[in-house]
């Protein structure tokens, strides 16, 4: 008897660490990697970092910088058929629709698509608009990136800022808008958040904040409040969409992405699953809402899990325990690491327990977030390893009445 | 199995402290120590901590 066929739509890291997981558990599958960039699957998150500056300032050839970007498999090729450079149409009865036309047969779908950047709905200014995902956005946005050229990021996320960041080493000036009271606030909380925004103005960043773009004219960003910001280029960095448009009419939730169980099968469907930064699970270190979480740490996590229960289904099974995966995010800027553990997105409150916000950058610091007197993140900023991993062991701690209920 | 690490692009990131806590630890001073030989049992815990590292620093050999 033949393994199960699976087809895995999506050939960047979640794609490619399902594929490998799939192999090593059920090395009978017949599995399709299907992807929509004709590169190989490689690493994103130098390309707001490492990998544009070199494009930019020509310390390496754009062959040696995606050398660097791409990831190491221990897939032999005769173990998938890649299928690069083709998007996914739509989901058949039998299979998928690709752009090419072709069908591709399988009775396993996984949807390891990703995400797309957020697009400003205004016109103007086209030809020097830009947004980061790919590398060929990075090939595109570098080439553009010179010292004293005046440059607009609209959203101060992690993506712009540290986009922000690059292009201050790079020599450019900077300008940051965003309609938040402070960068990287939902994720990071107020008194975190306004430590990284004194971190961006000693660092000459132009942070206009509580305002958004309204216009577009001839060389100009009009604000909301009628400022003016002239500007010779503009990145767009206002967070991410997921690609899920070619799953409508399978029957799965795809209200914020593609809702899932701790299987990862997607809910309202049998051989759906999905992985990477599409997937919306439940986490029962928090609670019991279901969330995407679009930090690196996330696709390999999923999937593996994604392998173990297809594996398991197949052998008319369930995988076993819960899943319950600690989340963790990091972010450069200006020469210091921004190290985070579990979900300080939740917290009520903040409390630091080592160093002083107001020396973030030149001292190291360490904050608690808790939930409802539980510890539900960590966020270190350029602190010593050791004692990060330390204070992390803390929240798994912490979580466990929870997880057991 | 022999485990290394490219310290040349390591950042310290300490994924694979979490993967493979067995193979992987900070010394006090935060800097990364591991078994540099350690038994086939972990394997799957070093492979975990060589796909987890955002880096891929790590070898196994």
């Amino acid at each position: 008897m033949s393994g199960p066929s699976i087809i895995i739509v999506g050939a960047s890291l979640a794609g490619l660490r399902t594929a490998e997981a799939i192999v090593a558990l059920r090395p009978d599958a017949r599995v399709t990697l299907v992807g929509a960039e004709s590169h190989p699957p490689y690493n994103r998150p130098p390309l707001s970092k490492e990998a544009i500056q070199a494009l930019a300032d020509g310390s390496a050839p754009p062959d040696a910088v995606f050398e660097k970007l791409l990831l190491r498999s221990r897939l032999n090729p005769e173990d998938v058929n890649l299928r690069l450079g083709r998007a996914v149409t739509g989901v058949e009865s039998d299979g998928v629709r690709l752009s090419d036309g072709s069908l591709v047969r399988g009775e396993w779908i996984i949807a390891a698509t990703g995400l797309r950047p957020r697009r400003l709905p205004i016109p103007g200014m086209e030809s020097v608009r830009h947004v980061l995902r790919s590398f060929d956005d990075a090939q595109g946005l570098a080439a553009e990136l010179q010292p004293g050229k005046r440059l607009l990021i609209v959203g101060a996320g992690f993506i712009g800022c540290e986009i922000a960041a690059t292009a201050r080493k790079l020599g450019l000036s900077v300008t940051l808008v965003d309609p938040t009271p402070q960068p990287m606030l939902k994720a990071l909380g107020a008194r975190v958040a306004a430590a990284m925004a004194q971190l961006h103005r000693a660092n000459g960043v132009h942070l206009i904040l509580g305002r958004f773009v309204e216009s577009f004219t001839d060389g100009s960003a009009i604000l909301d409040d009628g400022q003016r910001i002239e500007t010779d280029l503009v990145v767009e960095a206002m967070g991410s969409r997921p690609n899920t448009e070619w799953l409508s009419g399978t029957g799965a939730d795809l209200e914020d992405g593609v809702l899932v169980d701790g299987r990862m099968v997607a809910a309202g469907t049998e051989n759906l699953l999905a992985v990477g930064d599409v997937a919306r699970f439940p986490n029962p270190i928090f609670d019991t809402v279901p969330r995407r979480v679009e930090h690196w740490s996330i696709p390999g996590v999923t999937a593996k899990r994604a392998a173990e229960s297809i594996a398991a289904l197949t052998d008319g099974k369930e995988p076993d325990a819960a899943f319950a995966p600690m989340p963790s995010f990091w972010s450069d800027q200006y020469g210091m690491r921004l190290q985070a553990f579990g979900a300080p997105t939740l917290a009520e409150t903040q409390t630091v327990i080592e160093g002083d916000l107001s020396r973030v950058g030149t001292e190291p610091v360490i904050v608690e977030y808790a939930r409802d007197d539980r510890i539900v993140g960590i966020v270190g900023l350029g602190a010593n390893p050791a004692s990060l991993a330390k204070h992390r062991s803390r929240i798994a701690d912490a979580s466990t009445p929870f997880a057991a209920v | 199995m022999k485990i290394d690490v490219d310290l040349t692009i390591c950042l310290l990131h300490g994924q694979c402290v979490i993967a493979a806590p067995e193979v992987f630890s900070f010394a006090d001073d935060g800097s990364l120590v591991w078994v540099t030989d350690p038994d086939e049992g972990l394997r799957a815990d070093a492979e975990a901590a060589a796909d987890a590292c955002p880096e891929q620093a790590i070898i196994i050999s």
